[in-house]
């Protein structure tokens, strides 16, 4: 104890670290019935950080060419020394983070906390979303086993169908006109350099935002303080906030480790370019809801492809959902009903969508 | 001296085309032929001959212009063989247009059961063009042509399958029955195996006869190398010979030949050992003996698969060991192959090189989920501590939030 006494005083002495965590010392956080959901920003950054920590440890071993992918998985989730841990736990905190990204963006719907002036703190969060998601395709086909490849062929072949430059997209995607050494090498890039930089920037980015604005309070309690401004209550950052935050990254390492040890990240078998596409090959969950709508929609509409139409919805639903803060404001008086009433119509479609691609065959 | 040589070249090109249109042409051209002459002139076209330039006058000689295309006949029945004969027998002239083709096919007609009968008077026996066609014969490879491998049956079936074309024959009219729900017709149209057996494999083409008792093993063997090798060293073949009884059809029957599978054997319900041999009897202890390894292997080998996929599916890596198992189905199906010699002791000995193959990926599948008892096992003393550590944040956090409500109802 006394020694590292000793050791922040030196510290101290130096950088005068104590004025610089001040402003947390006196930051607050509003407590009411919602307050949970503010937990959810915060375990997604936690899992971010688990996944900057596995990857750079599967870093170590990992190689990207399409002779050796393979088998450097496969040589880190046998011979390695807790290799196959570090594995499942990239593999799942990578799935858990998408999760509670998702949940946190219906959360901040929900509890209309990207109203003034938080509209950029929305757009930088659903941009981080996007970039997730980017990280889940591209670090899909990196162990380069069947799944993951023909995963990454016929999702590429959906991108292919984007209007005018749907080929140049899908031989950029693909380093060619076929899946192969070249995807994986810049699959590989995008994964652990250009995403992870990208990322990095919009989560400072967001977070000093979130610092800069504090944490929204939903109207209806935003009003009822308003009146009774006795009930209004405040939580101290640090530590009281933190200590919650922290008790909630046990409970999601906690689970992490049960998953990876239960059902830990299977090697499947090495791609085989030659070998026809499986039956049945379907993405990963996150993609499950678009894929099962393509698959539903008519092969034409009003003489369009049906993909075609699918694809340019996903887009502009995409588009629409960023530009929400900038828009709601333009649907009049209802403007907040009409986006609830979009945003459970969201999670009923995605919900639906993936269980029912999840079942059928 | 060039401009002339292109001159005569230019008036050779034109000469030969005239003369080929001419020769192809010139019965579908006619202004005075009936519409039927026409017709088949045009049906001609598409002919394999007509495209080697040969005209309707080549085999109906005596055609001519104008009132002389009368002479043009249809060519007696009894007289094809010996004019298809007259060009399909001459190696020199058949060399000019395909040095690859056979010209034995008259002489095998001749000893086939076709030609014997035919020879003897009988014109409804088959001749060339029952099976080749007349105007429109294309090659073998071309899949058109009704001799190609995938129409062979249709085409032989067209008389053996008419029961009142074949009834003065007394021979039976299901084999393409048969053929339709065989193992050979299955590879053959739903496979796309075109070297899988059709009729003409069997039964030969031109030469078409039914195998004899004797030579059924050899017919079958020319595939089945070491199923027929191992007949001959087996007990079977001297008994079969003394009964007069064909080798292979006896078991696997002649046309409708399915896939046999384990049931095959022993002296159970569908077993074909049966028809002959006891239960009680030798022979029927070693047939029954031999199921029942061919039993416990393949189950044996489906437990290990279900023990490596189990291990797979939670992330072990098993891709060697799954690799091995492999080989024990190989060494089952040599073991299908040395039934054929009806030796217990030889069976074993290929189940048990299965059965160590087994032996050894069910350790290897058992070492994996063992492996994986462990690794579960390992990440325990972590949770443990991850949950002690949660309890006491929680407790601290009790600790400092206690009496912290301030007088304005807010935390400080």
């Amino acid at each position: 104890m006394k020694t590292a006494a000793l050791i922040w005083t030196w510290i101290e002495e130096r950088f005068d670290v104590g004025e610089l965590i001040a402003p947390l010392r006196s930051k607050t956080v509003p407590r009411h019935r919602f307050s949970i959901w503010y937990l959810l920003g915060g375990i997604t950054l936690f899992l971010f950080f688990v996944q900057v920590l596995t990857g750079l440890l599967l870093l170590l071993y990992y190689r990207p060419s399409t002779q050796e992918a393979y088998e450097s998985v496969q040589y880190i989730t046998t011979r390695v020394q807790f290799g196959w841990l570090v594995r499942s736990v990239h593999f799942w905190s990578a799935n858990l983070m998408i999760f509670m990204a998702v949940a946190h963006m219906f959360s901040v719907v929900l509890l209309r906390a990207y109203r003034k002036p938080r509209e950029l703190t929305w757009v930088s969060g659903m941009l981080l979303l996007f970039l997730a998601l980017g990280f889940g395709f591209s670090g899909y086909l990196l162990p380069w086993n069947t799944l993951s490849f023909f995963a990454t062929k016929v999702a590429s072949e959906v991108a292919g169908q984007v209007p005018l430059v749907g080929h140049a997209l899908l031989v950029f995607m693909r380093g060619g006109e076929d899946v192969g050494g070249a995807t994986l090498a810049r699959f590989f890039s995008l994964h652990v350099v250009v995403l992870p930089a990208l990322a990095a920037t919009l989560l400072m980015l967001h977070l000093w935002l979130v610092q800069k604005f504090g944490m929204s309070v939903p109207p209806s309690v935003e009003s009822h303080w308003t009146e009774v401004p006795e009930v209004r209550q405040e939580v101290r950052f640090f530590p009281d906030f933190l200590l919650r935050d922290l008790m909630a990254w046990c409970v999601i390492l906690a689970a992490l480790l049960v998953l990876a040890a239960a059902l830990p990240a299977e090697l499947g078998h090495k791609a085989d370019p030659f070998a026809p596409t499986p039956f049945g090959i379907k993405p990963e969950w996150y993609f499950l809801a678009q894929f099962q709508t393509l698959r539903l929609l008519p092969a034409k509409i009003f003489g369009i492809e049906g993909e075609l139409i699918g694809v340019f919805g996903f887009g502009l639903a995409g588009a629409l959902w960023l530009a929400l803060p900038f828009l709601e404001g333009r649907l009049g008086r209802n403007g907040s009903r009409w986006v609830r009433a979009a945003a459970l119509l969201g999670m009923v479609y995605l919900g639906s969508l993936t269980l029912y691609a999840y079942f059928a065959k | 001296m060039g401009k002339s040589l292109l001159v005569l070249t230019f008036v050779v090109a034109l000469g030969s085309s005239l003369a080929r249109a001419q020769q192809t042409g010139a019965c579908s051209n006619c202004d005075q032929g009936d519409s039927r002459v026409k017709a088949i002139a045009e049906e001609f076209a598409a002919d394999i001959h007509a495209q080697n330039a040969m005209s309707c006058n080549v085999c109906h000689a005596g055609g001519g212009r104008g009132t002389e295309a009368n002479r043009i006949s249809a060519i007696p029945r009894e007289r094809i063989p010996e004019l298809c004969g007259s060009c399909h027998a001459d190696a020199d002239r058949i060399k000019k247009f395909n040095p690859a083709l056979h010209t034995d096919q008259l002489a095998q007609y001749r000893t086939s059961v076709h030609g014997i009968k035919f020879a003897n008077g009988d014109t409804k026996a088959a001749v060339c063009t029952d099976c080749h066609g007349v105007h429109r014969m294309r090659p073998a490879s071309d899949p058109g042509s009704s001799v190609h491998p995938l129409n062979v049956a249709a085409t032989c079936q067209r008389c053996h399958s008419d029961a009142e074309y074949m009834k003065p024959y007394h021979v039976a009219t299901d084999q393409y029955a048969g053929y339709s729900d065989s193992v050979h017709h299955e590879a053959m149209v739903a496979g796309g195996d075109l070297s899988a057996p059709t009729c003409t494999t069997c039964h030969g083409s031109h030469g078409a006869v039914p195998p004899g008792v004797k030579s059924v093993a050899s017919v079958c063997g020319t595939c089945h190398v070491l199923q027929a090798r191992y007949f001959e060293e087996s007990p079977h073949k001297h008994i079969f010979a003394m009964m007069n009884i064909a080798s292979c059809v006896t078991c696997h029957s002649s046309h409708r030949i399915k896939h046999p599978d384990d049931t095959f054997v022993g002296t159970g319900p569908k077993a074909v050992c049966g028809n002959c041999h006891t239960p009680d009897e030798p022979a029927g202890e070693t047939a029954n003996g031999i199921h029942r390894r061919f039993q416990r292997l393949e189950a044996d080998m489906a437990g290990a698969k279900s023990l490596l996929d189990r291990a797979e599916h939670s992330g072990m890596d098993v891709s060697e060991a799954q690799l091995e198992l492999d080989q024990a189905g190989d060494a089952l199906t040599k073991a299908r192959v040395t039934l054929h010699t009806a030796t217990l002791s030889r069976v074993t000995e290929d189940v048990n090189v299965g059965a160590g193959i087994v032996a050894k990926a069910h350790q290897a599948g058992e070492a994996a989920l063992r492996e994986r008892g462990r690794r579960r096992k390992s990440v325990l003393i972590p949770l443990i501590a991850i949950v002690a550590l949660l309890v006491s944040l929680g407790a601290y956090l009790r600790e400092i939030e206690r009496g912290q409500l301030t007088t304005t109802g807010a935390k400080r």
